[in-house]
């Protein structure tokens, strides 16, 4: 049953979690769990490249003596920065937020739209 | 038997990510969503481990467990508690999600099985990288080597990226006036003895621990992406006990503006060296008399560029959204 088990499931749990980010942000009202939607969209992304990555009875790719079978460190490498990148990314998106609470007095899409901006002289 | 407790670790940890992504869809709190983000972050690291992706595990460990974390909560305010603490997402966005959901699961049906040696994936540069690098580039890590050498181009975009980010949260929170504002979390957080005497004492092993993520990069999981912001961790921690200004007490903001700049001028000045010295852009080997020195010579600066770019980029921000508050 190992043999077989993990099979496509990584992927289907990988498009899943994706389903799981889309939904929120598209659902979300409130501007920072969109934000945390968008990560976990983007960790779907991730888990899908290191899924294809691994190498079954593969080791971690640091060269050892005695160790011949490695798995993929492409993918690695890749989301590695993807993940720096991507905090750096939600930051602005965090600051953005800030500066939307800032004019409107709220995060909620909702109130916004029902909103004319409060103190319009501190929008640079 | 390791392969039959590898599946079973992974179905769990698999479930656990489903799960604790359920919780997120359901919750409508930002602190609590925040909170699940982090929990979520740590479940898919050790997937990462399970993997053999230790360093991205690592950065996931450093970045979304605790950093993603400090960030989200440090925008969240009281007022932001919702009426209606948990409910389910609408039928329309859920119709559109499983609709989506089911095209890519038909894509996936042409992907390789999880670890099959036989997948195009590993048959293309992945041999030359895990074969050449020990002779070429001269250190343990691969992905070290290619982050940092083979694809040094991208790894500078990358760090110029990071420093754009950081400049624009800089930019966009600049005209925030400092208000009196205790109602926060975190304030709470500092008025606790129990994890105050505990978390003062962990601060200099953090920075430590960073140092040697830092330096030790090449020869095992690590280097300057998950070293930078160890370090930005270790000082966001006495941010978040005595508060950001405390914490700028210690390293003074214009000094952090300027460490968020020379961490890349560090990287393409190296580039440049290699270019003076009759190689192309980036090409470490011309920076010593053997080209392995050069390597490890070129790889240890670069990382090091990166490594002050990540760090200072990480405490900016933490300052950038706690400003003002005490």
């Amino acid at each position: 049953m190992s043999e077989t088990l993990p099979g496509l499931l990584n992927y289907w749990v990988a498009v899943t979690l994706f389903v799981f980010g889309l939904i929120i942000v598209i659902d979300s009202r409130n501007m920072i769990k969109k934000l945390v939607g968008l990560n976990i969209f983007q960790s779907a992304v991730f888990l899908l490249f290191i899924t294809m990555g691994k190498v079954t009875d593969g080791n971690a790719p640091i060269l050892a003596e005695g160790v011949n079978n490695f798995s993929n460190p492409l993918p690695h490498v890749l989301i590695l920065t993807a993940i720096v990148v991507g905090v750096a990314t939600t930051a602005v998106g965090l600051a953005l937020v800030s500066r939307i609470r800032k004019a409107y007095g709220t995060i909620h899409e909702d109130e916004i739209y029902d909103k004319p901006e409060i103190e319009p002289e501190l929008v640079p | 038997m390791g392969q039959l407790i590898n599946v079973v670790m992974d179905l769990g940890l698999l479930a656990m990510l489903v799960i604790s992504a359920l919780m997120i869809i359901r919750n409508h709190s930002p602190l609590t969503v925040a909170i699940l983000s982090g929990i979520y972050s740590l479940v898919i690291c050790t997937l990462f481990v399970i993997m053999d992706a230790v360093d991205v595990a690592f950065t996931e460990a450093a970045v979304g467990a605790s950093i993603s974390t400090v960030l989200i909560m440090a925008v969240v305010k009281p007022g932001d508690e919702p009426v209606l603490k948990a409910s389910w997402p609408s039928a329309a966005s859920v119709f559109l999600g499983i609709a989506t959901g089911l095209l890519l699961v038909y894509g996936t049906f042409d992907m390789p099985w999880y670890g099959d040696p036989s997948a195009p994936i590993h048959h293309h540069l992945a041999p030359r990288f895990l074969g050449q690098s020990g002779t070429e580039i001269g250190i343990p890590n691969v992905v070290t080597s290619v982050l940092s050498s083979y694809r040094g181009y991208d790894t500078l975009g990358e760090v110029v990226v990071i420093f754009t980010a950081g400049t624009a949260v800089l930019i966009l929170l600049a005209g925030d006036l400092p208000v009196e504002d205790k109602s926060r979390v975190v304030v709470q957080l500092a008025s606790n003895s129990i994890i105050k005497t505990i978390l003062i004492r962990i601060i200099p092993l953090v920075i430590l621990f960073a140092l040697y993520v830092q330096f030790h990069g090449d020869y095992g999981p690590g280097g300057g992406f998950q070293a930078g912001v160890i370090f930005g961790a270790g000082l966001i921690t006495h941010g978040l006990l005595s508060g950001s200004g405390k914490m700028l007490e210690v390293i003074n903001e214009k000094w952090v503006t300027i460490g968020m700049a020379s961490g890349v001028l560090i990287y393409g000045f190296v580039g440049v060296a290699a270019l003076l010295l009759g190689g192309e852009f980036l090409n470490y080997s011309v920076l010593a008399e053997s080209s392995t020195t050069g390597q490890h010579v070129g790889i240890l600066i670069i990382e090091i560029g990166v490594g002050v770019t990540v760090a200072f980029t990480m405490i900016s921000l933490f300052a950038s959204f706690n400003r003002g508050r005490p």
